[in-house]
């Protein structure tokens, strides 16, 4: 048995069919994953990520912390509840994990990935030498994802006296609300909010929104709609031995000013310096199969490998990220089973708001 | 808990086998199988004519979480397979003993079927 959820109960209600991931037991889906992902899509659908991990990064020095921890660089956050998303990269420009930071009152929230949880706190504790803050896991608060193009009304209904601070929220942006905070964020390529909430609060918040007609989702539902909205899975699309240049995460490297001397940027200049051999792109097959994780990709001067791959069930093929040369064109081939497929190259995103990007 | 028909065959790679008036089997995958496959989405067929040995691997199921090979339970020869799989794949979760057959097979010995199982050792194959 793993660990559970405040929502764990409130899954198995709901006909979850739970799975151990990274320690703990969650629901894959719910009945139907295809139905699921639609619903995020064309309406709304919650997710239970009360496994990730939230840590607060507090006292005087925690913007300089953060600005020698992280890639991206805090500085950017010019007001109160502003995000940015990041990696956490060692000395040799792999990443350790990727993440969201919000700028709170005078300090700082971090929600980190619950695979990664030990490391990563083990990584951030080491680097704290020489900086007055202090790190604190926030594991009383539970975590539900509403996602989709009716989903902000939805919560709004079900959280009436938060409705207003809820309008006010900017596209990456969290707002604290009487214990609870709310943030326009999430993974999935639609509108939303990821709202953090009191465990003791968490099931009957759960139940108000399924009663308003938000459809349970599951982690199945949560990997096609990341994929589709080409965002990255820790573990699959980047590990500690890839670079953030080869995973699509360039945009997110604060390479200004120059004098911030953030963990793995040596490592990350001499690469750009030398021009980075492989890039992240999407692939679509619009024959029949699925492309799946690991698939060697036949693509430029030589090869690269499927990060992840599924079927969409929003485009109705398979689509996935893949690492490849970085002289790759317009299409390659896929090894699907020992046969090599032609698949179309495509630039990320697959789908953004419901609507197909390419 | 998995449906599991007692008036059907089964072997342990999950697919289900009715034997029928005329001698002929009819094969599909268990409902234990398409609740762990998840949400199909492609169904890859066998020939009709073809001549397959028992434990081939004659077809392929595609679900949204993994790819999985569907095998011959017996040896004979493909008489017919469900096309409607191919626009429909859906109905593999939705009905896997009804509409969601995969192929009709003629036996090369009526004899082999002695060798599959009942429900209730396919049962113990799920547990």
């Amino acid at each position: 048995m793993g660990k559970k959820t405040p929502l764990y109960d409130s899954h198995i209600e709901a006909g979850g069919k739970i799975v151990d991931f990274g320690g703990w037991d969650m629901p894959i889906h719910y009945g139907s994953q295809i139905k699921e992902h639609n619903a995020v899509r064309e309406a709304a659908g919650m997710f239970d990520v009360s496994h990730m991990t939230i840590v607060d990064v507090r006292g005087p020095d925690a913007t300089a912390y953060l600005q020698a921890l992280l890639a991206n660089d805090v500085a950017k956050l010019k007001e109160t509840g502003k995000a940015l998303y990041t990696g956490m990269l060692n000395q040799d420009g792999g990443v350790i994990d990727d993440l969201i930071v919000y700028r709170m009152d005078g300090w700082y929230r971090t929600v980190v990935n619950c695979a990664t949880r030990e490391k990563d706190l083990e990584w951030m504790t080491a680097h704290t030498k020489g900086f007055d803050i202090s790190l604190t896991e926030r594991p009383e608060l539970a975590m539900i994802a509403v996602q989709g193009p009716e989903a902000i009304g939805m919560v709004q209904k079900v959280q009436s006296e938060a409705a207003e601070l809820i309008d006010s929220l900017k596209v990456f942006q969290g707002l604290a609300h009487h214990g609870w905070f709310f943030a326009r964020t999430g993974y999935t390529g639609e509108d939303g909010l990821e709202i953090m909430v009191p465990q003791e609060n968490a099931a009957d918040f759960w139940t108000q929104l399924v009663e308003a007609g938000v459809q349970p989702c599951g982690l199945g539902a949560r990997d096609t709609l990341r994929l589709e909205a080409g965002m990255n899975l820790y573990g699959n699309d980047m590990d500690e031995s890839t670079s953030p240049l080869a995973a699509g995460m360039g945009w997110t490297i604060a390479w200004e000013p120059t004098d911030r001397d953030f963990i793995g940027r040596a490592a990350l200049e001499q690469e750009k310096a030398a021009g980075t051999p492989m890039k992240q792109v999407g692939l679509v097959l619009e024959t029949r199969g699925v492309m799946r994780s690991h698939q060697r990709v036949v693509a430029g001067s030589g090869e690269g490998e499927v990060t992840s791959g599924t079927f969409s069930p929003t485009l109705q093929c398979s689509i996935a990220i893949a690492r490849v040369p970085a002289d790759t064109g317009d299409t390659a081939q896929v090894d699907l089973r020992g046969k090599l497929t032609d698949v179309s190259v495509i630039k990320l995103p697959f789908v953004r708001n419901g609507k197909k990007l390419f | 808990m998995s449906n599991i028909p007692a008036d059907l065959k089964y072997v342990a790679s999950h697919e289900w086998i009715r034997v029928e008036a005329d001698g002929t089997v009819t094969v599909g995958i268990t409902d234990f199988a398409q609740d762990q496959l998840g949400d199909v989405v492609f169904v890859e067929l066998p020939e009709v004519g073809s001549t397959v040995a028992a434990d081939d691997d004659i077809a392929v199921v595609e679900s949204v979480k993994a790819a999985s090979d569907i095998y011959a339970p017996l040896a004979g020869e493909i008489i017919a397979v469900n096309d409607d799989l191919a626009d429909e794949p859906e109905k593999v979760n939705e009905d896997p003993y009804g509409e969601a057959w995969f192929f009709k097979m003629k036996l090369a010995d009526a004899a082999d079927l002695d060798g599959l199982l009942d429900a209730d050792g396919y049962s113990a194959v799920c547990e």
